[in-house]
């Protein structure tokens, strides 16, 4: 593979960690964020802060990054608490905005001069900046962050974000506190983001306020809408086709914005479950061809008065 | 097992409950009557803890429960089925009933789940059914079930006949009926007098957030005011 083919798996591999993440406070426990490229922001400048100015390795820059962003993203979660829907996705919204002036104006963060030279990690000795083995990580991160996702679908928690997405007066009734839950939802979800920001700030070996504005958040919420919200495929199917097509299709990349928000409006429109959701067209013919039989909703014959 | 004491609920600067009180024994059925506004609703909302109150004390198996979530309030033994079922309409018979064991072990959701499949044979037709595909009797049916899989030492149930059919009124109190064998306590809350009456031990008339009743089914069903109101007479 040549340089630029790795640089760009390297680039889809973080932002499928992105989606993924948000996709298990979206998806999953049902809370829309358009602030999730904040937490991406968070991870990458805890990193390059303990890296620039505390001279720590790549290890514990990575760690301590996951940490920092699961609890600023707890806290963070706690006023959305009081918040439900469209005034939730204006809170989020305000997080963004915050965070990336707080990154601009602080001194401590290098203001719009970002932090640069951030050490190119080392392993046994040997020090690199991308190529293949900078590519397993970042892979072995999307197995991780897979599985995370994966188990949490097949856990109580993940049962518990379900019943709070779908009715939480519900949810409510059975006792489960959605409070409780949606901070679990904000906190891993953050946290995730933060080990992708840390990757992507190791890469790059700089960190700039711009990388980190709403537009990205956009960016992200689109893969998952476009992948298939909820689902573990979407969001990775997702994230790998807008991450990657502008880089092959440059005529692209100068509209890639404009294209994410129209993307995101038509499959609104058409496709709401997204382009691999559990209802949708493209899934329900894939699971045809692949012979899975999908068994159609039996109606109870009994008549509702 | 439950004890209400002089309680107050405020929504805001208007008062809804004025010093309640009431009790539910072991085993006991007791019913809550009142028209539309009473206070029937913000009563049930106060003991599960969905409303703060202002003044007053509920009790639970002797353990004063004012200030617990309303998790803690399921952990110990108080289950609901709400206002119109509210079961989780995307989500197959099964994993609603799951929900209602949140956080029990796995064996012990597994044994439930036969006991109330047993009670509710067409919820066993239909479990893996989609909830929203059910009849409305059916998912009076589900929400009541789900209550129960948390292995509840009393049930509230909000307005079990609402918007139901007369006859599916009927098989719903027909299963609140041999519920009572289960040793579980009843506290039903009802505009639809007539047909809680047949199924209770005791009954309290709220009025306007207070009570201003409280007695036999059959003493109740002879009060001229009662039947007055919500007898027809």
């Amino acid at each position: 593979m040549s340089g630029y083919v790795i640089s760009v798996a390297i680039f889809v591999g973080i932002w499928v960690t992105l989606a993924l993440s948000l996709n298990i406070l979206t998806g999953y426990a049902g809370q829309v964020s358009l602030g999730h490229a904040a937490f991406f922001g968070i991870g990458a400048y805890a990193s390059a802060v303990m890296a620039v100015r505390y001279g720590q390795p790549f290890w514990v820059d990575f760690i301590a990054a996951i940490i920092i962003t699961g609890v600023v993203g707890t806290i963070l979660g706690l006023p959305s608490l009081r918040v439900r829907h469209d005034f939730l996705v204006l809170a989020t919204m305000g997080i963004n905005f915050v965070v990336v002036a707080l990154f601009k104006y602080v001194d401590f963060f290098g203001g719009a001069m970002g932090l640069v030279n951030i050490p190119a990690p080392s392993f046994f000795g040997a020090t690199f900046r991308g190529g293949t083995p900078y590519l397993i990580l970042v892979w072995l991160y999307v197995l991780f962050v897979w599985a995370v996702s994966w188990y949490i679908s097949k856990s109580w928690v993940g049962l518990a974000f379900n019943a709070i997405r779908l009715d939480e007066d519900a949810a409510a009734a059975v006792g489960i506190g959605a409070a409780r839950f949606k901070i679990y939802a904000f906190g891993i979800s953050a946290a995730l983001a933060g080990g992708a920001g840390s990757l992507y700030a190791h890469f790059i070996g700089s960190v700039f306020p711009d990388t980190f504005v709403f537009v990205e958040s956009i960016a992200i919420l689109s893969m998952v809408v476009f992948g298939g919200m909820g689902t573990l495929r979407g969001p990775i199917v997702g994230a790998i086709i807008l991450k990657a097509a502008p880089e092959f299709l440059r005529f692209v990349q100068d509209y890639r914005f404009t294209i994410y928000g129209a993307l995101l409006v038509l499959m609104m429109l058409f496709q709401p479950m997204g382009l691999l959701g559990d209802d949708s067209w493209l899934w329900q013919q894939l699971k045809r061809w692949f012979g899975r039989k999908s068994a159609p909703p039996k109606v109870s014959e009994e008549v509702t008065p | 097992m439950l004890t209400v004491n002089n309680l107050d609920v405020f929504y805001g600067q208007i008062q809804a409950l004025y010093g309640v009180s009431l009790t539910v024994a072991e085993h006991e059925a007791v019913a809550v009557l009142g028209a539309n506004g009473a206070g029937k609703s913000t009563l049930i909302k106060a003991i599960m803890g969905w409303e703060t109150p202002r003044a007053g004390e509920i009790s639970f198996a002797g353990e004063r429960i004012n200030g617990l979530t309303p998790w803690e309030r399921v952990s110990r033994g108080i289950a609901i089925a709400p206002e119109g079922g509210r079961v989780f309409r995307d989500l197959s018979v099964t994993e609603n009933l799951h929900l209602g064991a949140y956080l029990q072990p796995d064996v012990a959701i597994r044994r439930q789940m036969d006991v109330v499949f047993d009670l509710f044979p067409v919820l066993a037709e239909r479990r893996t059914q989609i909830a929203k595909t059910l009849s409305g009797g059916e998912q009076q049916m589900l929400a009541i079930a789900r209550a129960l899989m948390s292995q509840p030492k009393l049930l509230l149930i909000d307005e079990a006949s609402m918007g139901l059919a007369p006859i599916l009124v009927e098989r719903v109190f027909e299963v609140i009926n041999n519920l009572r064998e289960h040793g579980v306590g009843f506290l039903l809350v009802e505009q639809n007098a007539f047909v809680a009456l047949d199924v209770v031990d005791r009954a309290y008339v709220l009025e306007n957030g207070h009570i201003v009743l409280e007695g036999a089914p059959d003493d109740l069903r002879e009060d001229a005011r009662v039947k007055a109101a919500y007898l027809g007479g």
